[in-house]
């Protein structure tokens, strides 16, 4: 999109600033020394408008940012002061047997989460650009579930999901097929989990893939078909090359998003069972606020912080390349 | 990567399609050429795929509610029995008013609307002059300013949720206890780079001399903010608001940390904590009830929430 020095150009030229009629024209170091003092208070008014951002900046955000790494290698229980312990958060970590648990647990979420909450939405999204009618009641009803809030959905779906009287296993009996256990074992839980996220997120990002989609000029699609591409060859090199930056970006929100998965699993499942859904946050979440561990929690973090930092890295300079 | 809101398509009608310029003819061709959807093969299939994708949308999305609308109006032997009715056989619409009563929401409702009331209010009040006075008086080092706020929007929130509680239970400086207070809520929701981003953005496309006619006129730069600036950014901050509450009400982690004190709990936090407690068709209607708000302002606002949404996605 323009930036604003490019908007500027489309904007009629500023008005040519003449000296009032009537007033003696200052001398050069006079109009300097008025510019200045013009210039220095538009810098007061300006920090004295960013101040309060600044303070709650300052407070909430980058102070939090220094506190993490500080917590990370210090012993806190809010009893006696803070020690420093070098390095004994991250071993400790280490020697937890459910930090590795976790990460699996939440690296498996998110490939399924991908896989779902990548390819389901775009599709539909291809489906619904196709589509002349009820356009209007698609967009509304694929983005419902995303106003719901997730305590929410959750709690629905813990229901619906319910082998006793749940609407699921009911709905897959109507067709015929045999029920699940779905949250109850240890091999289901988390597909299950991955579902809820997918139904409560795709709308925003079907919506979005669709914006993308209507971008396209049909002139392309035109050409192709000239040129004898079916369906599929338009799909695969129109429709991709077209959209790909904005699926690229929204495939790396997606998995720093749902890397950081908690409110599913805590509402849902709790971690169980046998801590097949066990994720990063839900440990982090159990160090900190169950066993009082602020030090270890904040290792967490950090680790978890320079995962997605290298991944992100990595990403951009992987998709950029391949230009 | 961007992120941009254009302020004509933000108050349009079909602010999701942009007009096309160029090419009017092919305007609306997609991947499926339109010789073969006019064929009589080409409609039929359309038809029959229009009417499928109907059907799954519906079931999909809309079922699952219905089914909690009118599973919260059965009984609870009815709500135990196999198989389920699709709708109740008798029907208990008093449940929502019980479950108003035993969750005592009308407390909660109450607590939920103090805490996204002020986030929203406390964010227009700190990121409007901010993102006004990096976009108009470009004070010195402030790119500098904006950059290190924007860094923060690259950070996992999970990597703070730790540190910003330790924050929280001790404000630097001040040396206040947060815990319980909305203002727990609040203060960090105002530090929150989007918004200043996107408003920035948006009066960066306001004309410079529509504000130094202003300054001419003798207005300070407070003055022209509010009497010049806010009105023509009236659709942005339309959608800044509805987000920040929007946000807020959804909110379940900040809030389940920062209001350990039951009486002072959101919504949220409140129906996770009795969940396990209460009968199932009670548990329900809660949840129902608790969705209504967020359901009445998407309707009511669809067009600014969608317009939020493509303004938060990314363009290159």
């Amino acid at each position: 999109m323009s930036s604003p020095k490019s908007s500027n150009v489309l904007q009629p030229a500023r008005p040519a600033v003449t000296p009032r009629a009537g007033r003696p024209v200052a001398s050069a170091q006079e109009r300097k020394k008025t510019r200045l003092r013009r210039k220095l208070g538009e810098n007061i008014t300006a920090y004295g408008l960013l101040s309060a951002a600044l303070i709650c900046f300052a407070l909430f955000s980058w102070y939090p940012i220094v506190k993490g790494i500080i917590l990370s290698f210090q012993q806190v229980d809010f009893v006696s002061d803070p020690t420093w312990v070098g390095f004994d958060n991250f071993v400790r970590l280490w020697n937890d047997p459910l930090f590795g648990v976790a990460w699996r647990n939440t690296l498996l979420f998110t490939a399924f989460a991908i896989v779902f909450g990548f390819l389901v939405p775009f599709f539909t999204a291809v489906l619904l650009n196709e589509l002349r009618h009820a356009r209007a009641y698609f967009r509304l009803v694929v983005y419902l579930p995303v106003m719901l809030p997730p305590v929410v959905t959750a709690l629905l779906w813990k229901w619906f999901y319910d082998p006793g009287p749940g609407l699921f296993n009911e709905a897959i009996g109507v067709v015929g097929l045999p029920g699940s256990a779905w949250l109850d074992s240890s091999s289901t839980a988390m597909i299950s989990l991955v579902f809820v996220s997918t139904w409560a997120n795709m709308g925003s990002t079907t919506l979005i893939y669709l914006a993308a989609l209507q971008t396209i000029p049909g002139e392309l699609y035109e050409a192709a078909e000239l040129d004898g591409a079916g369906i599929w060859k338009r799909l695969r090199h129109v429709t991709f090359p077209q959209t790909r930056f904005v699926l690229l970006v929204l495939l790396l929100l997606q998995v720093v998003a749902t890397m950081q998965v908690f409110t599913e699993p805590y509402i849902m499942t709790g971690g169980g069972p046998d801590d097949s859904t066990v994720t990063l946050l839900l440990l982090l979440y159990r160090y900190a606020f169950v066993y009082n561990d602020f030090g270890s929690a904040s290792a967490m973090s950090l680790l978890l912080f320079i995962a997605l930092g290298i991944f992100s890295a990595a990403y951009v300079r992987l998709t950029k390349s391949s230009d | 990567m961007a992120i941009v809101i254009e302020p004509e398509l933000v108050g349009k009608k079909k602010n999701l399609v942009p007009t096309k310029k160029k090419g009017a003819q092919y305007a609306g061709r997609t991947l499926v050429s339109p010789a073969q959807l006019r064929s009589r093969k080409g409609k039929t299939i359309y038809w029959i795929v229009l009417a499928c994708t109907l059907v799954a949308f519906t079931l999909a999305f809309l079922f699952p509610l219905y089914w909690a609308v009118t599973g919260a109006m059965k009984s609870s032997t009815e709500l135990a029995q196999m198989p389920p009715t699709i709708l109740p056989q008798t029907w208990h619409p008093e449940v929502y008013g019980d479950a108003w009563e035993q969750i005592n929401l009308g407390k909660y409702f109450l607590n939920t609307i103090v805490v996204a009331g002020g986030a929203l209010a406390i964010q227009l009040a700190v990121d409007i002059p901010a993102a006004y006075a990096l976009s108009k008086l470009r004070p010195k080092l402030g790119n500098v300013v904006l950059g290190l706020m924007l860094v923060t929007l690259m950070l996992p929130a999970a990597a703070l949720l730790v540190p910003t509680y330790v924050t929280i239970i001790d404000v630097p400086l001040v040396h206040v206890n947060l815990l319980n207070s909305p203002a727990a809520i609040w203060l960090p929701a105002a530090a929150n780079a989007f918004n200043i981003y996107v408003l920035k953005r948006f009066f960066d496309q306001i004309p410079d001399e529509l504000i130094d006619a202003a300054r001419i006129d003798g207005a300070g730069p407070v003055r022209t903010l509010w009497k010049i600036v806010l009105p023509i950014s009236r659709p942005i901050l339309a959608v800044v608001s509805i987000l920040a509450i929007v946000t807020a009400w959804k909110d379940f982690i900040w809030p389940l940390l920062v209001f350990p004190d039951p009486d002072k709990q959101t919504l949220s936090v409140v129906l996770q904590r009795v969940a396990i407690d209460l009968p199932l068709n009670l548990l329900v209607a809660g949840l129902v009830l608790a969705s209504l708000p967020m359901v009445a302002i998407f309707l009511a606002f669809q067009r600014q929430i969608l317009a939020g949404l493509t303004a938060g996605s990314l363009k290159g």
